[in-house]
């Protein structure tokens, strides 16, 4: 059974959850990609005011295609997470707690969310058709020049995910496919 | 000499572009199947279940596969005997710009690798020409997203390196990748030629149909050797363990030097779109 999710993630929330847990997360989410990263980062910088709240926030690396007419977004799937690496400890400092994305993430990363206490969610790469059935309202809220990789708040409901990267530094790449080897040999 | 126009030409394009963002091609469906009836680990299975609902939505509504819709690169063949009034390379740019505007696409294209200002309306297209004899124009769009792009390798291997070298550059390509290309992917390998020779032979080999093989029974026999290899690996779905860490290897090769290796490795994801028209 899916373990439900509603946001904020608080650090208390996140301490229950285990690599390897499929999830679902209802509330709101966060867009924002490499450009949108490099800017947040720039103003935590500066002592600068963000245009979010990212205390117990959950940010989603995504750069969705236009909505059509009608709809609150096109498809939305994950992008590859390696590319937030330099940028997500400094927000993870700042009391973000959540990051959904795709792929590996850097020792420097795991040892933030370790530090500080935030998990690492996956969803299915690929899977944009799927995933934005679950986002039902979309809203640019900074960076409109940047396009795909404007900030949007999301609301979503029974979003999908599977937790990669526990608080702990458990890591599913490796043990997912570990558990494949060995039941495999 | 066959008369082309350059309008016909931007509506071809256009149309490709949607298509071949919204609707999988059959090949790559129908090895996700097989490997979905194959694959027993039960994430895997999963994850695979899900990709294909994914595709079949975007079949039904008309939605990108994808949010990464990619650079549209755009294979060209052009018959020596066509001739095309007006102006190709623009008319294809066109046929890109409507074809993300009209049909929702995203724009992923920066006008400069460093300033990263987007173009806004995902030109320039990556176009690869061939003069071929007779008086067809053929196109085929092939999206590239970026995720997979990344995790692609090139490498001048020494003579010395030989059949060994290439088959452990290759495993450790996909080694290397890991999750990060969205698993299960394909494998295009270009062998031989100069070191950018070798990378446009493994973009091509990318185009090829998934049920197709290598005409040379030596490469074909590398192509599935090496998709087996692969899939011993235990990457799996999205990276999570598993068998299907590949859907297809497909190798093109060609003369060297010789004191040349070249060997490119272009990694490309299960929403491995292409669609073709001739003209
Ligand atoms: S690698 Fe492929 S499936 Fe993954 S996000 Fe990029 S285009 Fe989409």
């Amino acid at each position: 059974m899916p373990i439900s999710i509603t946001t904020p993630l608080t650090r208390e929330k996140v301490r229950n959850l285990k690599s390897g847990d499929s999830c679902l997360i209802s509330g709101v989410i966060y867009t924002a990609r490499d450009a949108a990263h490099k800017r947040l980062c720039e103003l935590v910088a500066q002592g600068k005011e963000l245009p979010l709240d990212v205390k117990d926030s959950i940010i989603y690396f995504v750069g969705p295609t236009p909505a059509r007419p009608g709809e609150a977004i096109g498809s939305a799937g994950p992008t590859t997470s390696y590319r937030m690496d330099a940028y997500s400890p400094i927000l993870i400092a700042e009391g973000q707690t959540g990051m959904i994305g795709k792929g590996k993430r850097s020792p420097e990363v795991i040892a933030a969310m370790k530090e500080h206490g935030a998990v690492y969610f996956g969803a299915i790469g690929g899977c944009g058709a799927l995933l934005s059935n679950c986002i039902k309202k979309a809203e640019v809220i900074a960076y409109d020049d940047l396009g795909a990789e404007a900030i949007r708040r999301l609301e979503v409901e029974n979003f999908p995910v599977i937790v990669i990267i526990d608080s702990e530094g458990n890591n599913l790449y490796e043990t997912g496919r570990a558990a494949y080897l060995a039941q495999n040999k | 000499m066959r008369t082309i126009s350059a309008e016909k030409v931007t509506e071809v394009v256009r149309r490709l572009c949607i298509n071949a963002n919204c609707h999988l091609p059959q090949d790559v469906k129908d090895r996700i199947e097989s490997f979905h009836d194959a694959e027993k680990w039960p994430q895997a299975k999963e994850i695979l279940e899900r990709i294909m609902e994914n595709y079949q939505m975007a079949d039904e509504g008309d939605r990108p596969i994808c949010q990464d819709t990619g650079l549209a690169c755009v294979f060209v063949k052009i018959g020596q005997e066509v001739h095309v009034e007006g102006n190709l390379a623009e008319a294809i740019h066109e046929g890109v710009r409507q074809g993300y505007t009209d049909g929702y696409l995203r724009k992923s294209v920066v006008r400069d690798p460093l300033d990263r200002v987007n173009t806004g309306d995902n030109t320039p297209a990556m176009i690869y020409y061939d003069i071929v004899p007779g008086d067809k124009l053929e196109i085929t769009v092939a999206p590239k997203g970026a995720g997979s792009e990344n995790m692609s390798q090139i490498r001048m291997l020494k003579p010395s390196d030989g059949l060994q070298g290439v088959k452990d550059f290759i495993l450790w390509a996909v080694e290397n990748a890991g999750p990060n290309p969205c698993p299960p992917i394909v494998v295009g390998v270009g062998v031989g030629g100069t070191f950018d020779k070798a990378a446009f032979l493994a973009k091509k080999a990318l185009t090829r149909d998934l049920n197709e093989h290598n005409p040379d029974p030596f490469w074909a026999d590398l192509e599935k050797e090496m998709l087996e290899k692969i899939n011993e690996l235990g990457i799996g779905p999205q990276g999570l363990g598993g068998l299907t860490t590949a859907l297809a290897v497909n190798i093109e090769q060609m003369p060297t030097h010789i004191a040349a290796l070249p060997v490119a490795i272009n990694i490309n994801c299960h929403v491995a779109r292409h669609e073709k028209e001739v003209l």
